[in-house]
């Protein structure tokens, strides 16, 4: 990954397009941070999961990680916050709580 | 991609993402996650053509992108013509030994806009001649991307901001249009409806349509907390009271037989499903029973016709 292809947003000006406004690598949105829109966080207990993946099946933005063990982490790196994962965990293992200014 | 399953009861369900992360769906987004799972029920050797909206815009914002199966923008109009014409293509490559023979799935996604006004013609055109495509409809009710503009998908009662509600109008004057219904006349092998409320029928239905040889249709309902105003946790919920009431059924029609895939035995009232929605917060009684009688009489329509190929 060059430095050039990490630019995105207010630092990527028209001399950083590829000619012809080709995108030259497959998935690199992956390189864009989402976790900053966040206003609220999931947390899970891992003493109530278990293990169902639930939370992973139904994460809008592929924001839950399978890990070794087969438990389930939260990835903040792209986390939204929406909630989705808490509500359709049966097992109440998920809570939000509230995001607080750095 | 590394090509492993988690298993769901009898489930098994790819960890292979399609559409990476970083993607700039809205909090929530019940579009978003039906993609996804649609994506992994497609796997990785398709060609996808997509129409301008919310799923081209969040997944292509220059300079990066989220695909990582070939991919290409289309107009409005166009979708149905563009994948005919690489379908033709690549079966006219491999007939002339151009490129290897293999199972290239070519597909189709757009929205309700895109699908059901706009690209109507070039879809209709794309059925009648019999190509083989499969043609996902991400229907979010409205022109989204944009906005929330009314689109024929927009269903009755709901506040758009080109259809408002207030004094003198409840919103949307028109019963939604039946996208799925129109594309049974076509009278082609596949045609279903699908919610990622219900992920293992969705992803089931996408695989089964991108097998079948010949035009397929799915219809994907896609909650949208930011057009529907709901809270962004919901998007589940809503997609399950969608079925349950009755509003959007699970159907299948393979060639020609209808099969209901959810039957309740007694629907939910329709206020279930419109009370948690700001799009519907307007609605006074007497709409809303108008509702419930029209959701009756589709849903009656609808179990007759699975009546007719039973047993
Ligand atoms: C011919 C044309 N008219 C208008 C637009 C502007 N436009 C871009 S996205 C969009 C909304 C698309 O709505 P829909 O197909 O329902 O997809 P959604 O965004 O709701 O997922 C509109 C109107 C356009 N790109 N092309
Ligand atoms: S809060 Fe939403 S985005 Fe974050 S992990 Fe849960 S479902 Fe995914
Ligand atoms: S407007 Fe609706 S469909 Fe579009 S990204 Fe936002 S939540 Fe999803
Ligand atoms: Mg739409």
């Amino acid at each position: 990954m060059t430095e050039k292809r990490l630019k995105t947003g207010p630092d990527f000006i028209w001399r950083d397009m590829e000619v012809g406004n080709i995108v030259t690598e497959a998935g690199s949105a992956a390189l864009r941070r989402t976790g900053d829109w966040r206003s609220q966080r999931p947390i899970i207990d891992k003493e109530r999961c278990n293990k169902c993946g639930l939370c992973w099946l139904y994460c809008p933005d592929v924001a839950i990680k399978l890990l070794e063990d087969g438990y389930y982490e939260t990835d903040l790196f792209y986390c939204k916050g929406c909630g989705i994962c808490a509500k359709v965990c049966t097992r109440e293992a998920i809570t939000m709580i509230e995001e607080e200014e750095e | 991609m590394d090509g492993k399953f988690i298993k769901f009861g009898k489930n098994l369900v790819t960890t292979d993402e399609f559409v990476a992360e970083g993607h700039s769906f809205c909090v929530g987004c019940g579009e978003a996650l039906a993609l996804r799972l649609a994506c992994k029920a497609l796997g990785k050797d398709v060609i996808i053509a997509n129409a301008t909206g919310c799923i081209e815009i969040c997944t292509s914002p220059l300079p990066v992108t989220s695909w990582r199966v070939p991919w290409i923008h289309t107009l409005f109009e166009n979708t149905g013509a563009e994948i005919s014409g690489i379908e033709a293509g690549l079966k006219i490559l491999m007939k002339k030994g151009k490129m290897p023979e293999r199972d290239i799935k070519c597909v189709a996604v757009a929205g309700d806009g895109g699908t059901s006004d706009i690209g109507m013609q070039a879809l209709s055109g794309a059925f009648e001649r019999k190509h083989d495509f499969l043609y996902l409809c991400f229907d979010n009710e409205a022109y989204m991307n944009t906005g929330i503009q009314r689109s024929s998908a927009t269903p009755y009662g709901a506040s758009t901001t080109t259809a408002p509600a207030g004094k003198l109008s409840i919103g949307q004057t028109t019963w939604k249009k039946n996208m799925a219904e129109i594309a049974v006349a076509h009278d082609i092998p596949y045609v279903a409806t699908a919610c990622p409320s219900y992920p293992f029928d969705l992803i089931n239905k996408v695989k089964k349509g991108g097998e079948v040889k010949g035009p397929a249709y799915v219809h994907i309902f896609s909650p949208c907390p930011t057009g529907w105003r709901y809270p962004t946790d919901l998007a589940i919920e809503i997609g399950r009271l969608a079925v349950e009431t009755g509003i959007f059924p699970l159907y299948e029609v393979e060639n020609g037989r209808y099969k209901l895939n959810i039957d309740r035995p007694k629907l939910r009232p329709v206020e279930e499903y419109l009370k948690p929605q700001g799009r519907f917060r307007h609605l006074l009684d007497g709409e809303i029973a108008k509702i419930q009688e029209h959701v009756n009489e589709e849903y009656a329509k609808l179990k007759a016709k699975v009546a007719c190929f039973a047993a």
